[in-house]
């Protein structure tokens, strides 16, 4: 399919035929009615909400149905400052999602920690347990940076592949679909990290 | 000839159940053919807001909630009863107007009760 030629497939368009293929299909379906979780922690959940109301409305872009059930959800917006108290709730709820699923990491705090990065109870990105796809910095990001997210998601979902070697996630069998629940250890959470089960992506400087 | 006037409602019947089983078959076929099998203990656990279930759903609830019933039949169901009471009160006949009585003694009696058995008081 992806063999047509893009010329051809214009002047096709152009005629009114209209030619695609089963993945791009299948990926327009799917980043057009991306179902967020509804659940917030923290001040970053406001900007959510202000998202989803009328002003910014993330409708547009198909995200409205927010769900309060992760078996219904495609995608989790950690809003906000992750409490070791909050982690292992995180993580299951992330684990009963079904595949295929999405992390956006919203503002400082689920990312690194943010400006409690110091403190006792908080954990230092969310990435450190479950995989992330799109990072949004901001002490809170505005609605308009959680829509270039939700946009960047989107093209990441547009362009993944249903087949072959660098396929997605999800129907990768050798894949994880859950990842391991932190415990309350003596002093911190057990583990840690999961520095095994995900890295973040490095940022290159040049 | 005229049809049958209920072969309409055997249409109507069909339809209804015509119309839930397609996209239920339609949604069986798309999970058996293109779903991505990744079951697991935690996906396929019962409760989903997080936190790990505790205990039995079967419970009993303790026998002293009857207080809680009887107080709120007399503060809440009287006031249903007694609005319409009050809106038709110049047009009622005097069977309905006595009637009406009873129940409201009836209701009265109960409260006379829960105040002699101190329900009323607050617990300090």
């Amino acid at each position: 399919m992806s063999e047509i030629d893009e010329g051809l497939r214009k002047e096709l368009q152009r005629q009114g035929v209209w030619v695609t293929s089963m993945q791009e299909l299948y990926n327009w379906g799917r980043k057009n009615s991306i179902w967020p979780l509804q659940f917030g922690l923290a001040c970053c959940a406001i900007e959510m909400i202000a998202t989803a109301a009328s002003r910014y409305d993330i409708a547009r872009f198909g995200g409205e149905v927010f769900r309060p059930s992760p078996r219904q959800a495609d995608l989790m917006i950690v809003a906000g400052t992750v409490t070791k108290k909050m982690a292992p709730q995180i993580v299951r709820l992330y684990n009963q999602m079904p595949d295929p699923k999405y992390v956006i990491s919203m503002g400082a705090c689920a990312i690194s920690g943010g400006p409690f990065k110091e403190g006792y109870n908080v954990l230092k990105g969310i990435d450190r347990y479950i995989p992330v796809d799109v990072y949004i910095p901001g002490c809170p990001p505005r609605p308009e940076a959680l829509l270039h997210a939700f946009m960047e998601l989107q093209r990441k979902i547009d362009s993944q592949k249903l087949t072959g070697e660098n396929r997605a996630e999800h129907l990768d069998p050798a894949e994880p679909s859950e990842f391991p629940v932190p415990s309350f250890g003596e002093h911190d959470l057990e583990p840690p990290a999961n520095r095994d089960v995900f890295q973040p992506p490095k940022i290159e400087r040049t | 000839m005229t049809p049958n006037p209920y072969v309409f409602i055997v249409i109507f019947v069909g339809v209804a159940l015509v119309f839930p089983l397609i996209p239920l078959a339609l949604a069986w076929l798309w999970r058996r053919l293109f779903q991505p099998p990744k079951p697991g203990a935690q996906k396929n656990a019962i409760y989903e807001c997080g936190v790990e279930s505790i205990g039995e759903a079967q419970i009993q609830f303790r026998s002293q909630y009857y207080l809680y019933a009887i107080i709120f039949l007399i503060f809440d169901v009287e006031a249903i009863f007694l609005v319409p009471f009050a809106v038709a009160f110049t047009g009622l006949p005097i069977g309905a107007f006595v009637a009406i009585l009873v129940f409201l003694l009836l209701l009265i009696e109960g409260l006379v009760w829960a105040w002699g058995k101190g329900c009323l008081n607050w617990a300090r």
